[in-house]
């Protein structure tokens, strides 16, 4: 990118890298807890507060909690370290899981919106066709579905780009492994003379974060107009 | 090539209780709006499940809630087609039409699939998606969706609610092929008499959850079998020209009218209890081109108003007459007299469109 130094760069592309690789990671995950809380059972309260804490949660807490227990002399980080050889702890993948815990509540509620938005009608009519459950769910519920799972891992994405807290807390700010867009700007902030390249910096993020935006009401619009027919 | 029903459901202060066997043909479930017609289609597919019930379709018991026999809807093989049609927007007609056929194990082979196709005239719209469709489009293309996955039963929920009188009038030829062509029960939700007199074979009435007449459409619209008639419903063939009209002739008689159609195809004719006035002797120089001779079969008085009930040889008219003129020309059961018919309602216009 011309207008960019490389720094500036590296910093972009492992923010992309990070956010993607979160996303496509929860996806599933975030459409299977929302398919169990479109059910109602025993406990749903309680695993709906679990899933929507992150949104209150202050990022630093969250990045100190983790670093406590997948640092390397933490619990579950020594286990994972002696068992299979894998380091979240100062890693990109670290800050793939902090950005994970912040971006599922976003998820969950676009695919929940989505699933209990179905029409009953629909599915009342697959049902007399001879569809059973998964595969009305697979073949009516879900593709009419699909605009709003789209749009929750678009948004899900954005705001996974803006994630700092838990980031610098938890994986610190290493140049090239952990220093995404966010920990960029406030570096150069922090670098006499560096306040150019924040601004830039800032100004890159406001723009992304504004395309995505845009992309996820294009897409929900278009779902609407299709589902009318 | 029968439908045994027997439901008992509450659903708030509503209490739905009916108990019948329909046969094979057209059975009109017909109905102010509220008696419970589409709740019976409902128990019959599966959608709900009543406080008692039970139900066998094609010898096979789908519910039986003394027996724990509880048939899921996916699995009951019941087609029902809905008021709103309820196409799957994210698929075009084809897909549409083929959703349950392939679900069914492709019991209708290609030559049958396009036979359907073809009589409901769908062959231009295969691509389209649903919403490029018109209300009457879509219809036609719910009716073959539910016919194409070989149903035991066809539910028809008023399949034609939701249209204007054009559009009606364009679709019921359509779901008289459909009759023809359908060789299980096929049920009807209605509460058009034009509709039900056109299409059904067998009539149950509702009113409140319960039945109130049930019998042939023949029987039951001219007040047998039912609390009381509606008007006389006869099956007809077009006969010649006589005189500028068209010789309708049915069991009875023959019936003159403006226009039909086509010599030799078969009509029904409706004649509402209002259109028939009665008369002791032939009456002379008078502009109504019926005039026949009957006997009086049955006649019931209901406040300052009688229905009178006559037979035509073997078809079934009635009229509805003050019970001032009943005293006056001293009718009674047995009683020759001449039906002066006012006007005559040819049902089963020709097919506008398509082969």
């Amino acid at each position: 990118m011309p207008f960019l130094t490389p720094d500036e760069s590296e910093a972009l592309l492992l923010s992309l890298k990070i956010s993607s690789v979160a996303v496509a990671v929860s996806l599933p995950f975030a459409a299977a807890t929302a398919l169990i809380l479109s059910r109602s059972f025993r406990g749903r309260t309680l695993l709906d507060g679990i899933v929507h804490l992150p949104l209150v949660l202050p990022p630093v807490a969250m990045g100190f909690i983790l670093l406590t227990i997948f640092g390397t002399r933490g619990g579950v980080g020594a286990f994972l370290k002696d068992q299979f050889g894998i380091v979240l702890v100062f890693r990109w993948t670290g800050a793939v899981l902090a950005s994970i815990i912040f971006t599922f509540p976003f998820q969950v509620r676009a695919i929940r919106l989505a699933l209990e938005a179905r029409d009953q009608g629909l599915d009342e009519a697959a049902r007399t066709l001879g569809a059973g459950f998964l595969d009305r769910l697979i073949n009516v519920s879900l593709p009419l579905a699909i605009p709003g799972l789209v749009a929750g891992a678009i948004t899900a994405f954005a705001a996974s780009l803006g994630e700092f807290g838990a980031i610098i807390t938890f994986v610190s700010n290493i140049p090239g492994e952990t220093r995404t867009l966010p920990l960029a700007i406030y570096t150069a902030l922090q670098t006499p003379g560096g306040a150019a390249e924040a601004a830039r910096l800032s100004a890159l993020s406001i723009a992304i974060a504004f395309i995505f935006l845009l992309a996820a009401q294009t897409i929900m619009r278009r779902a609407t107009r299709i589902n009318e027919g | 090539m029968s439908a045994e029903v027997a439901i008992r459901h509450r659903q708030g202060t509503f209490l739905l209780d009916v108990t019948f066997t329909a046969g094979r043909g057209v059975t009109a479930l017909f109905g102010p709006s509220g008696a419970g017609k589409s709740s019976i289609v409902h128990v019959l597919a599966g959608l709900t499940r009543p406080d008692q019930g039970r139900v066998v379709l094609e010898n096979r018991t789908v519910l039986d809630t003394e027996k724990g026999i509880f048939v899921p809807p996916e699995k009951r093989h019941a087609g029902l087609v809905f008021q709103d049609a309820r196409l799957f927007p994210h698929m075009n007609v084809e897909t549409n039409l083929l959703f349950g056929w392939r679900r069914r194990g492709k019991r209708a082979d290609l030559a049958e699939v396009a036979r359907v196709i073809r009589i409901l005239g769908l062959e231009s719209l295969l691509n389209r998606a649903p919403k490029h469709l018109s209300g009457g489009e879509k219809s036609r293309v719910a009716l073959g969706r539910a016919l194409l996955a070989t149903p035991d039963i066809l539910l028809l929920d008023e399949p034609l609610a939701n249209l204007d009188q054009a559009r009606r009038a364009e679709i019921l030829p359509w779901l008289e092929r459909l009759r023809d062509i359908a060789r299980v029960p096929i049920f009807y939700v209605s509460h058009s008499l034009d509709e039900v007199a056109q299409l059904a074979d067998q009539v149950v009435l509702l009113d409140n959850g319960k039945i109130t007449g049930f019998g042939s459409v023949f029987e039951v619209l001219a007040g047998q079998g039912a609390e009381k008639p509606l008007g006389a419903v006869l099956d007809a063939t077009i006969g010649d020209d006589e005189g500028g009209l068209t010789a309708l002739f049915f069991d009875g008689g023959k019936i003159l009218v403006a226009e039909a159609g086509k010599k030799g195809k078969k009509v029904r004719i409706q004649i509402g209890a209002d259109e028939i006035l009665i008369a002791r002797q032939a009456p002379q120089a008078i502009s109504a081109n019926n005039i026949l001779p009957v006997v009086i079969s049955d006649i019931r008085m209901e406040g300052s108003r009688a229905e009178i009930t006559m037979r035509c040889g073997g078809a079934r008219l009635v009229a509805r007459v003050t019970a001032a003129s009943v005293r006056r020309l001293e009718l009674a059961e047995g009683l020759e007299v001449f039906a002066v018919i006012k006007s005559v309602i040819v049902e089963s216009p020709d097919v506008r469109s398509g082969p």
